[in-house]
C-alpha cells in the first residue's frame, strides 16, 4: 500500500517538474531567424501534414547549409495540431506569446487556419497556410497568405474537361469534412455557370467503407460524369465500388488524392480515372523547358531520398511556404513582421512546386489555373492529357 | 425506384451492417462474461486488418496464413490487456473499467500508428475481385465471404454457450459472478477467456473486413462505436440480438443514403435506433426491464 | 444549514482567489489560453459531476449541449446581429430545451442503454452541425463570432475573459455545493444508491434526474457560451463524441461525487497535452496510459486518492496535513464527499 502512495506521489512530482521546466521560456536569439510551424502531423489529417513538416524541416536546414537569409540562419518550430482546432489555437497562441516568432507557416487543413486566422492578425504576424480554401484569402486578411493552390481553379479543369469531352450531366459525391465541403461549394457554383447539369449531390462520411448506396442513387440519374471529392482512403473505396457496381461512366477525382497511395489502394479500380493535379507528381512527364521543372524535379530527389517514400502535393506546399518565406524575408531585407507582411505582398515570378506565384495585396495566394494539369491514370501510374 | 437498386442498397447494407455485427459480437462476449462494455473492441477489428496486412506484406506469408497470424497476435493482445489493465483494477466500478477501456484503446491506436505509421493499406480479397450479378444487383465475393464467415461464427458461438461446460461456466460469471465463484468456476480464468474470444471474433471480422474496407490504425474508433449501437439496438448480452444489431443499423443506414439523404444516413440510422430505445428500452431482442447493468 | 453554506462560500472564496491569482504566477501570458479553457471544461465537468457523480446517471453526449449552445450564439449575434446578452439568453434556453426534450424519454432508460441514447443524440446533433451547412458553416466551421461584450464592457484582452471564465466557474461551483447539501442534493444521492429505496421515500425520482440533467446542459450551455465569443470561431470537430468521452474522463479522474475532484480532473486532462506535447508521435501513447495507470493506482480519482494520502499522513503525523492539496481543495469537503462517493465505489461491478 505504501508503495501504490508513493508512487501517487511521485506522479505528482513528476507533474510538477514538468511543470516547472515548461514554464522556463527560451530567449529571443539574435543570430537567427526564428519561424514557427503548425501541421496536423497527427489525426485524420495527417497524411497532409506529416510530409508538410519533413518537407519543412528538409527545406530549412537545405538554406541553412546554402547560407541561410540576410546572413542569419532560420531556427523553425513546428508543433503538431492533432487536425484539432483548439490545439491549432494553442498552438498559435504558443508560437506567438512564447517562442516569439517572425512568421508562421500552416497550419494544415482549412478549418484550422480559418480558426486561427482572426488570432493572427491580432498578433501582427503574417501566416503562410498550407490549406487549399478559398475563404482563407477571399476576402484578403492582410496577414493570411496560402501556397496552396484554390479548389476553385482544380474544379474548373475538372469540369471544362468534362465539357469538351461533350458530357452534360455531373453527378457529385464529395465527403463531409471542410475539405469535401469546400470542393462542393465551388463545383455547385461551377457546374451550371460551364454549362453543366447537376443531376446528383451525394455526400458520403471521411469514414465510411462502403460507398455504393450513393452510388447507385447516382447511377440512377445516368450522368455523364461523376466527380469525387475528398481524400484518402475514401476515393479508393468509390473507384472499387465503381468497378463493382459496374458503373462505366468517367469518374473524376479532386487532387485531393493525387499521392501514389491512391493508385495503391484502389488497384485495378483506379484505371482510367481523371483527376487534376499538380506537376510535382508528375514531375518527370512535365516538359524540359517548363519553368517548374527544375523546382519539381529537385524537391522530389531530395524528399524521396531523405524520407523514402513518394511525394505527394501536399508536401510541396511545405516547401513553397518555406521559400516563399525566404524570398518575403530577403526582399524585405528585414526580419520584422510586419516588413515580412509587406514583402509577401509583392512576391512575383517565384517558381514553386505547385505553380508560379505573383502576390499583390488582392491576391495573397498568387496563383491561377495553370497550377494544375489534367492527369489519367493508366497502367498504375499518372499519365498528362492536357497542359 | 427500380427493384435492382432495392436490392443494391440492401446488400450494400449488409455489408456495412456485417462489420457493425461482428463488432458487437465482441462486445457481447466480455459483457456477458464480465457486464463491461469493452471500447477497445474496435481496436480488435483493426488489429485484425493491421496484422494480416503485416504478415501478408512484411513477413511474406501467404494470405491464409498470414490471416491465421494475425488472429493468433490479436488473441495474444486481448489476453495481455485482461492481464495488464482489466484484472489489477482493484474494487472494480463499471465506469472506471470503461475508462480503462477507452485508455487502453487509446495506446493501442497509439502504438499501431507508431508501428505501422498513419496510412491506409489494403489487403487482397480471399477470392478474387470480379462481382457477381445477382438480379440486376452486384454483389463481391469479398462480401458472400464476411457473411458466411459471420454466420458460421454465430452458429459455433451458439454452440458454444448453449452446449458446452465451458460456455455454460462463462454465461454463469455474468449472472451472479460470487455463485458461479461458489460452484467451482474459475471466475478469473474465465474473465480472461472471454477477452481472448472477443479479440478472436474481432480480429477475424478486422481480417475479413479488410479488403473490403481497408486497414488503417485509425478505423476501429467508428466500429467501436456503431458496434455499441449493434448491440444495444439488438438487446444487450443477445449474441444474435448483436448481429441482428448490426446488420440492421447497416441496412437502415445504406436505405437512409438511398431514400433520405447520403449527408444524414447516419443520423437517420440513430434517429431511428433512439425512437426504437424509448419505445422498447431493453433492445429488440434483449430481455425487458433493462435495469441498471 | 447556515455553516454548510459559509463553508461552500468559504471553499469557492478560497478557489476563486487561488484562479485569480494563477496569471501572476505564469512566467508566460500563452498559459492564459490554456487556464481559459480549463475553467471552461471545468464548467462542463462540474454539471457532468451532478448528474454522473451524485444522480448516478451517465451521459455520453454532453458535448453535444456544448456545442449547441456555442452554435446558438454564434448564429444569433453573427448571423443575425443580435446583442450578446440575448445571445446568451438564447443559447442556454435552446440548450436547456433541448435538454428537456431529450432528457424526458432518455432519462427512462439507465445503465449502458442511457449511456447509448445519449451518445446517439450527441452524434445526430454533430451531423446536424456538419450539414446545416446554411446555417453553420458545416465541417470547415462557423468564421467570425464577435469577441464578448456584455452590458456595455469589452472582454478585449485574455486577461479579462480569464477574470470572467473563473468568476464562472466559482459561481457555477458555488450553486452546485448549495444544491448538493440541500433536500435536492440527498434525493439525488439516494436516486444513486438505490432507485426503489428513493421511490419508497417518496421522491419523485424521475423530476430529479430531469432537473440536474438540464442543469447539467445548462453549464455546458454557459461554457459553450463563452467558448464561442472567445474563440470567435467555432467547428463540430470541437463537439465530437471523443469530446464527451474526454469529458467523462475528467469527472471519474478527478473523482465521482467530489466537485472540486472533477474539477481538478478537468484542469489536469486540458493542460496535461501541454506537458505532452514535446514527446510528439509518442503523446497519445503517454495520454492513454496515464488514463489507464491512474484508473489502477487511483480508483476513485485524485479526490479519493488525496483522502487517503491525508488519512495516511494524519496517521502517521498525529494530526497535521490536510491543507497541502494545492490548487484543488480536493479534501475540503472531506467526510462528506467520502460517504456520498461510497455508494458508487461500492456499485455492482
Amino acid at each position: 500500500m505504501t508503495i501504490r502512495r508513493i508512487l501517487v506521489a511521485s506522479v505528482f512530482l513528476c507533474a510538477a517538474v514538468a511543470c516547472a521546466a515548461f514554464a522556463a521560456s527560451p530567449a529571443r536569439a539574435g543570430d537567427t531567424i526564428r519561424v514557427g510551424a503548425i501541421f496536423s502531423a497527427t489525426g485524420p489529417a495527417s497524411f497532409l501534414g506529416e510530409p508538410e513538416k519533413n518537407t519543412v524541416q528538409m527545406a530549412v536546414e537545405r538554406i541553412n547549409e546554402q547560407g541561410g537569409v540576410l546572413g542569419k540562419k532560420l531556427e523553425v518550430v513546428i508543433y503538431d495540431d492533432e487536425t484539432d482546432v483548439n490545439k491549432c489555437v494553442l498552438a498559435l497562441d504558443k508560437l506567438a506569446r512564447m517562442e516569439h516568432v517572425v512568421a508562421v507557416l500552416g497550419p494544415t487543413v482549412s478549418g484550422n487556419t480559418l480558426a486561427v486566422a482572426p488570432k493572427i492578425s491580432r498578433y501582427h504576424i503574417p501566416m503562410i497556410s498550407c490549406a487549399s480554401s478559398e475563404k482563407i484569402v477571399t476576402p484578403v486578411n492582410p496577414w493570411v497568405f496560402k501556397v496552396a493552390p484554390s479548389d476553385r481553379y482544380a474544379a474548373l479543369r475538372i469540369l471544362e474537361h468534362i465539357k469538351a469531352a461533350g458530357g452534360g450531366k455531373v453527378a457529385i459525391l464529395t465527403v463531409s469534412n471542410g475539405y469535401g465541403q469546400s470542393g462542393r461549394a465551388v463545383l455547385k457554383e461551377q457546374v451550371p455557370t460551364v454549362g453543366l447539369e447537376l443531376v446528383a449531390d451525394e455526400i458520403y462520411g471521411p469514414t465510411d467503407t462502403d460507398m455504393t448506396a450513393q452510388l447507385t442513387k447516382i447511377k440512377g440519374a445516368s450522368p455523364d460524369a461523376i466527380v469525387c471529392w475528398g481524400t484518402n482512403p475514401g476515393p479508393a473505396v468509390v473507384a472499387r465500388n465503381r468497378v463493382q457496381l459496374g458503373i462505366a461512366t468517367p469518374l473524376y477525382m479532386s487532387h485531393g488524392v493525387a499521392s501514389k497511395k491512391f493508385i495503391e489502394l484502389a488497384g485495378t479500380a483506379a484505371e482510367g480515372i481523371l483527376l487534376p493535379a499538380g506537376r510535382l507528381i508528375v514531375a518527370d512527364q512535365v516538359a524540359a523547358d517548363h519553368p517548374q521543372k527544375p523546382v519539381v524535379t529537385t524537391y522530389r530527389d531530395l524528399y524521396e531520398k531523405r524520407f523514402g517514400s513518394a511525394v505527394s502535393t501536399f508536401g510541396g506546399h511545405g516547401w513553397d511556404a518555406v521559400y516563399l518565406l525566404a524570398k518575403a524575408i530577403e526582399q524585405a531585407g528585414s526580419d520584422d513582421p510586419k516588413a515580412i507582411r509587406d514583402a509577401l505582398e509583392k512576391v512575383t515570378g517565384l517558381v514553386g512546386t505547385a505553380g508560379t506565384f505573383n502576390m499583390s495585396a488582392k491576391d495573397h495566394n498568387g496563383l491561377d489555373q495553370s497550377a494544375f494539369v489534367m492527369i489519367r491514370i493508366e497502367n498504375g501510374d499518372w499519365k498528362i492529357i492536357g497542359d | 425506384m427500380d427493384f435492382a437498386s432495392i436490392l443494391q442498397y440492401l446488400i450494400s447494407g449488409l455489408t456495412v451492417g456485417a462489420t457493425y455485427g461482428l463488432t458487437a459480437l465482441g462486445f457481447t462476449i466480455i459483457y456477458n462474461t464480465t457486464g463491461i462494455i469493452n471500447f477497445a473492441q474496435g481496436e480488435f477489428v483493426m488489429l485484425g486488418g493491421m496484422f494480416s496486412v503485416f504478415f501478408l506484406n512484411v513477413t511474406g506469408l501467404p494470405l491464409p496464413l498470414a490471416v491465421a497470424a494475425a488472429v493468433a497476435a490479436t488473441v495474444a493482445v486481448g489476453a495481455f490487456i485482461e492481464r495488464c489493465t482489466i484484472r489489477p483494477v482493484k474494487h472494480p466500478t463499471l465506469i472506471q473499467l470503461i475508462i480503462v477501456t477507452i485508455g487502453v484503446s487509446i495506446v493501442i491506436r497509439g502504438l499501431a500508428m507508431l508501428v505501422w505509421g498513419k496510412d491506409t493499406f489494403a489487403l487482397p480479397a480471399f477470392t478474387g475481385e470480379t462481382p457477381l450479378r445477382f438480379l440486376g444487383a452486384t454483389i463481391l465475393p469479398q462480401n458472400l465471404w464476411i457473411l458466411g464467415i459471420t454466420l458460421v461464427l454465430l452458429a459455433a458461438l451458439k454452440r458454444f454457450f448453449a452446449g458446452t461446460m465451458f460456455g455454460r461456466a462463462m454465461l454463469a460469471c455474468s449472472h451472479n459472478k460470487k455463485a458461479a465463484y461458489l460452484s467451482g468456476i474459475d471466475v478469473q480464468r474465465m474473465v480472461l477467456f472471454s477477452f481472448m474470444l472477443s479479440a478472436f471474433i474481432g480480429s477475424v471480422g478486422g481480417a475479413i473486413l479488410a479488403p473490403i474496407t481497408m486497414a488503417s490504425y485509425d478505423r476501429g474508433i467508428l466500429l467501436g462505436l456503431k458496434g455499441f449501437a449493434a448491440c444495444i439496438l439488438g438487446g444487450l448480452g443477445n449474441p444474435f440480438g448483436a448481429a441482428a444489431g448490426g446488420l440492421i443499423l447497416g441496412v437502415l443506414e445504406s436505405f437512409g443514403a438511398g431514400f433520405v439523404s447520403s449527408a444524414y444516413k447516419d443520423a437517420f440510422a440513430f434517429l431511428i435506433l433512439l425512437g426504437l430505445l424509448f419505445v422498447r428500452p431493453s433492445g429488440l431482442f434483449g430481455k425487458s426491464a433493462a435495469t441498471r447493468a | 444549514m447556515r455553516a454548510l453554506f459559509s463553508s461552500s462560500l468559504a471553499q469557492t472564496g478560497l478557489f476563486l482567489a487561488l484562479l485569480l491569482a494563477a496569471p501572476w504566477l505564469l512566467t508566460n501570458d500563452y498559459y492564459l489560453t490554456v487556464l481559459i479553457l480549463c475553467c471552461l471544461n471545468a464548467i462542463i465537468v462540474v454539471g457532468l459531476n451532478l448528474l454522473m457523480g451524485y444522480a448516478g446517471q451517465i451521459s455520453l453526449g454532453h458535448a453535444a449541449f456544448y456545442g449547441l449552445s456555442a452554435y446558438t450564439t454564434a448564429v444569433a449575434t453573427a448571423t443575425y446581429q443580435l446583442p450578446m446578452e440575448l445571445g446568451l439568453v438564447l443559447a442556454v434556453a435552446v440548450t436547456a430545451l433541448i435538454a428537456v426534450g431529450i432528457g424526458i424519454p432518455a432519462l427512462k432508460l439507465s445503465g449502458h442503454y442511457l449511456g447509448m441514447a445519449t451518445m446517439g443524440f450527441g452524434l445526430i446533433v454533430f451531423i446536424f452541425l456538419n450539414e446545416t451547412i446554411e446555417l453553420t458553416g458545416g465541417p470547415s466551421g462557423f468564421v467570425g463570432i464577435p469577441r464578448l461584450e456584455l452590458f456595455g464592457y469589452a472582454f478585449e484582452t485574455d486577461r479579462s475573459y480569464y477574470v470572467l471564465t473563473a468568476c464562472c466557474l466559482a459561481g457555477v461551483a458555488l450553486l452546485s455545493l448549495n444544491i448538493i447539501h440541500s433536500r435536492a442534493g440527498r434525493a439525488l444521492r439516494a436516486i444513486h444508491t438505490s432507485e426503489k429505496a428513493a421511490m419508497t421515500a417518496a421522491i419523485d425520482i424521475a423530476r430529479y434526474k430531469l432537473l440536474v440533467f438540464v442543469l447539467s446542459a445548462v453549464y455546458a450551455a454557459l461554457a459553450g457560451f463563452l467558448y464561442a465569443h472567445y474563440l470567435s470561431f467555432v467547428a463540430p470537430s470541437s463537439f465530437g463524441f471523443l469530446f464527451s468521452v474526454e469529458l467523462i474522463t475528467m469527472v471519474v479522474l478527478g473523482g465521482m461525487a467530489d466537485l472540486w475532484g472533477g474539477i481538478a480532473g478537468a484542469f489536469f486532462l486540458t493542460m496535461l497535452p501541454e506537458f505532452l506535447r514535446a514527446f510528439e508521435d509518442i503523446e497519445v501513447l503517454l495520454f492513454g496510459s496515464i488514463l489507464v495507470l491512474s484508473m489502477l493506482l487511483l480508483p476513485d480519482g485524485f479526490a479519493g486518492g488525496l483522502r487517503r494520502l491525508a488519512r495516511f499522513a494524519a496517521a502517521r503525523l498525529g494530526r497535521s496535513g490536510g491543507g497541502a492539496d494545492g490548487g484543488t481543495g480536493g479534501d475540503v469537503d472531506g467526510p462528506d464527499a467520502a460517504k456520498a462517493a461510497a455508494p458508487g465505489a461500492g456499485g455492482r461491478p
